[in-house]
């Protein structure tokens, strides 16, 4: 047992390993100050919830109230370890501002209420919306924080009860384009690879991906293995110098907006090369000539001057990724958040596909997502999808999932593709939606263009629910608040990046009159009388157990196969990755192994889009273009951002996250050690740009968009030179009121409104910026961490620590270290 | 000969549906994704306007090589009719109609690139040929999109 403070050293201590090798155990653990093992009563199982990389952790329970947390050993996904902000960001739920009575509007303010009252408006609002314009009229915008029993009783709610076709997470805004790059490049959600694929490989490559910070326990695996015998190398794509870049064989950091040229550019000398496995693209792909034709006209020369990067770098970056024996490539905003997401997120499926690297240890592919339950949300339906991975534009699904919910066929949507997020705020805008009940998110910090945003969530016209743990930018627009229970107070399961399902088990009762989001969505289900075709309640299930058994029916023979796990089952070991069955009872740990797919047209999600214009394909062109069950290869031009920097906002703005934040800081600013290592806003400069205006470390700057203005402090860090970053997790419910009314801290008050024609996802990292110097920083530096991505790149910074409060225990066992 | 007709004709039309995409995607501009995909997808007429002009004189024709512009003035002042209308349902209306016009548009560029390839095959001009496979899948192309955007967005507009 030994003590590290996991504020100022993130990644704990190193337990090496070589390749192929079981990745040690370290077990990780954080009791309050004050509160020694032997005061824990019990210790309640679950897994972590402010990131995607699902650690499975034991919540430590003392009378009625969470001391701390510790990692659990047994399980596949961690061996242990615990996130920075799973070990502190627990203390979130006991905060003293959390929402304990449900709240309605009374002119312009919010008032206490009860529950029935509350629930008694958004029924007869519902009601009276529905006789006069029909389910068109109501929206559901949730988040990728709830359970799945939670998004299951929600996506049956509003596909099957109430026939909406409006209904997304927040999901959309970071894992859209990895959902929508596999039913591209394989006709069907699922992640291919499988985090033991680290363990195996000898090249990783992470595109946009910057792990150490966003799944910062993948990342100690990654590490571990760099630390160990025959390391692999790592490649990155990466405008910034992020801990990833540092460890890099190769770092690649391209003008933002110009992914698919770099990808084009790879994939060319790939091709050139022919590192290329002709007789697995022969048995098992479609479209490889188009894609042969496609990058020939993108030699690194070309790309080189495209993407503002040495040619020598695209040459050798190719070679590593052209004759690796195991590769794994990892995928996450850098390239779902920018330019042309989906394309660029299929030509990193088609490097795997054209070298036959999928389905074998080490050799697999990981489109990530950004939150504990993204997953979820796509399985479910609660992204729009119908459940189950069906496909919409295929009547036998549709007829199928009416058969399982027993309602009509014509009853579920399915004339066009579900209505997106930000489709359904430019209805919500021209007042064609008028009810939107937003549960766990906050789009009036998170969307793009947020003065569009607050206009949008303002109108008198829109009849606005919003159901949270705490007071947010969102619920002050809201006409009913909604009290609601998190994790740690309800029972669920969720399931992360890798397919990997776990248990999260109530712990502690929710404080006050605070419910959970499953018995919300069931009470409104009641008192809107919803019933199926024989009249039984509508859904018929009553509590997570019972919602989990009717999922797994739903999810019978589809690719998310649930059926062979129950709660028992996850309770006490690890977790398992679906597809888990009667056939495989222990799960599946890679996808796609001896070229096997789901795209045959019968079955398959999705018959695929154009990745230019977003145009679904017919189901008749699909079935002439991959009759077999093949794995599609999809090709794609260039084309150049839709805002580029000019003479009057000469650089490139991308906001992005930092380790110690998850999203708009609700609960990760209300744990002190969170806080205090990243307290506010700010900007990050290369040490040429901030030169060129006489701009030092820590100077108080306004960074200025066509949308809006912020203002933050400088911190001079190594990202490429023309290229500005804002971190997007500072709203305005943490500062004075007078500082919030101007809207200058958020930095969704610059981004752009303009999406992926594919994947619908929001772009946050192509567009153009002008920094102005207000003020200086009297030597103070950025309130910017000194030990992620925003490093100082000069001397007399402070480094980030956390002190005695940060210090958690890690024990080792098996002897490694 | 009359390949030159089909020439002019088709340097015409893309020269137009470039016009129209532009100028829809400035009427439309709170509708982000018309806004950003039509003027992408102008940028593909823009190309066949030049390819064409290009390959023209070998069948004695002169056809301008630059595409029209969207003219700055009209642009800005549709881009502010545009936004303020935003907040209103009737341009719903408006834009199912303007999407119906572009696919009827497109439809017609393909058709003239379908009848170009026939010609350039019977005279077995194969660089004229090669053209009209790089540009006509692109045609149907803008066509589809005109199509799906038409599904997507009408049942809300229709309905509410």
């Amino acid at each position: 047992m030994s003590l590290c403070d996991r504020i100022a050293k993130p990644w704990g201590t190193r337990t090496p390993y070589g390749a192929g090798e079981t990745w040690p155990t370290r077990i990780d653990r954080y009791l309050a100050d004050g509160v020694s093992a032997d005061q824990v009563d019990q210790w309640i199982q679950t897994a972590s919830v402010l990131h995607s990389n699902g650690d499975a952790m034991d919540v430590a329970v003392s009378g009625d109230r969470i001391v701390g947390v510790r990692g659990r050993g047994i399980d596949r996904v961690n061996r242990g370890r615990l996130d920075t902000k799973d070990l502190f960001g627990w203390q979130a739920n006991t905060a003293a501002d959390r929402l304990t009575i449900p709240l309605i509007r009374d002119g312009n303010r919010l008032v206490e209420t009860d529950w029935q009252t509350a629930m008694g408006r958004i029924v007869q609002r519902s009601n009276e919306l529905l006789e006069e314009q029909g389910p068109s009229a109501l929206g559901f915008y949730t988040t990728g924080q709830l359970f799945l029993e939670e998004y299951y009783t929600l996506a049956v709610i509003a596909h099957g009860a109430i026939g909406t076709n409006h209904v997304d997470g927040n999901t959309r805004l970071c894992t859209a384009t990895a959902a929508e790059a596999l039913k591209e490049s394989f006709a069907c959600d699922g992640q291919p690879g499988s985090y033991s694929d680290v363990d195996h490989a000898d090249v990783i490559a992470l595109y946009g991906h910057n792990v150490a910070e966003t799944q910062t326990v993948l990342w100690m695996r990654m590490l571990d293995r760099l630390a160990g015998p025959n390391p692999p190398k790592l490649i990155c794509v990466d405008p910034r110098e992020t801990p990833v870049a540092r460890a890099a064989t190769i770092h690649v950091a391209p003008v933002p907006g110009t992914n698919v040229a770099l990808m084009n550019g790879l994939l060319h000398e790939i091709i050139r090369n022919d590192w290329v496995d002709h007789d697995y693209v022969a048995a098992h792909a479609v479209g490889y000539e188009e894609l042969a034709q496609q990058v020939e006209n993108y030699p690194p020369d070309r790309v080189a001057q495209i993407c503002q990067v040495p040619p020598e770098q695209i040459r050798a970056a190719a070679r590593i990724l052209g004759t690796a024996k195991r590769l794994l490539s990892t995928v996450l905003q850098g390239f779902y958040q920018s330019h042309q997401a989906t394309a660029a997120a299929v030509q990193v499926n088609n490097i795997h596909i054209i070298r036959g690297m999928l389905g074998r240890p080490g050799a697999g592919v990981l489109q990530m997502n950004g939150q504990p339950t993204a997953e979820n949300t796509r399985e479910c339906g609660a992204d729009g999808d119908l459940p189950g991975f069906r496909n919409w534009a295929n009547d036998s699904h549709v007829a199928e999932l009416a058969r399982i919910w027993n309602i009509e066929q014509t009853q579920i949507p399915h004339y066009a593709p579900p209505t997106h997020l930000m489709q359904m705020m430019r209805y919500a805008e021209q007042g064609t939606i008028r009810f939107l009940w937003i549960s766990g998110t906050n789009p009036a910090v998170s969307l793009p263009e947020l003065h569009r945003i607050r206009s949008i969530l303002s109108r008198q016209q829109l009849f606005l629910v919003v159901q949270d743990l705490f007071h947010t930018e969102t619920t002050e627009f809201a006409d009913v608040v909604l009290p609601a229970a998190t994790w740690g107070e309800k029972t669920g399961t969720f399931t992360n990046a890798d397919r990997t399902v776990h248990l999260s088990d109530k712990a502690v009762e929710p404080p006050g009159q605070a419910r959970p989001d499953l018995d919300i969505f069931l009470d409104y289900a009641r008192r809107m009388n919803f019933r199926d075709s024989t009249g039984a309640p509508l859904p018929a299930w009553h509590d997570a157990e019972s919602a989990f058994e009717a999922w797994k029916r739903c999810s019978a023979g589809r690719p998310c196969d649930y059926t062979g796990i129950t709660y028992a089952k996850l309770r006490g070991g690890s977790g398992i990755q679906w597809p888990c069955t009667a056939e495989r009872p222990e799960g599946t740990e890679r996808l796609y192994a001896d070229g096997q797919f789901w795209s045959t047209p019968d079955y398959c999600e999705s018959y695929g889009k154009d990745l230019i214009t977003g145009a679904p394909l017919e189901p008749t062109e699909y079935r002439a273009l991959n009759p077999s069950g093949k794995a599609v290869i999809k090709a794609a031009e260039y084309l150049p951002p839709h805002e580029s920097p000019n003479p009057d906002f000469p650089f490139s703005l991308i906001t992005g996250r930092t380790l110690f934040h998850f999203h708009t800081r609700t609960k990760t600013g209300r744990a002190p050690q969170l806080q205090a290592a990243a307290p506010d806003v700010w900007v990050e400069m290369s040490l040429k740009d901030a030169a060129e205006q006489s701009i030092s470390e820590g100077d108080v700057v306004n960074v200025k968009t066509p949308r809006g203005m912020i203002r933050a402090r400088v911190r001079i860090s190594g990202i490429r030179d023309g290229v500005v970053f804002v971190p997007f997790h500072y709203g305005y419910w943490d500062i004075s009121d007078g500082e919030s009314a101007d809207h200058h801290r958020a930095a969704n008050e610059l981004t752009i409104t303009s999406w992926d024609p594919a994947s619908k996802q929001p772009i946050y990292k192509t567009a153009a910026a002008a920094v102005n110097w207000v003020s200086t920083g009297d030597g103070n530096p950025a309130p910017a961490p000194t030990n992620t991505a925003s490093h100082p790149v000069i001397a007399g910074v402070p480094a980030t620590r956390g002190g005695p409060t940060a210090n958690a225990d890690e024990h080792f066992t098996g002897g490694a270290q | 000969m009359k390949l030159d007709l089909a020439l002019r004709e088709l340097h015409r039309a893309e020269n137009s549906l470039a016009a129209d995409l532009l100028k829809v995607a400035d009427w439309h501009k709170v509708d982000h994704e018309i806004y950003h995909v039509a003027r992408d997808l102008a940028r593909w007429s823009q190309q066949h306007v030049h390819e064409l002009a290009e390959i023209g004189p070998r069948y004695g024709l002169h056809l301008k090589d630059d595409s029209e512009q969207n003219s700055g003035l009209l642009a800005t002042a549709r881009n502010k009719a545009s936004e303020l209308v935003g907040h209103r349902p009737e341009p719903g209306l408006l834009l199912l109609a303007d999407l119906r016009h572009l696919y009827r548009a497109a439809a017609g560029v393909s058709l003239d690139w379908e009848l170009l390839a026939q010609g350039a095959q019977a005279v077995k001009d194969a660089e004229l040929l090669a053209l009209t496979k790089r540009c006509h899948p692109q045609s149907l192309r803008q066509m589809r999109w005109a199509n799906a955007m038409l599904k997507v967005l009408s049942p809300q507009v229709l309905a509410s």
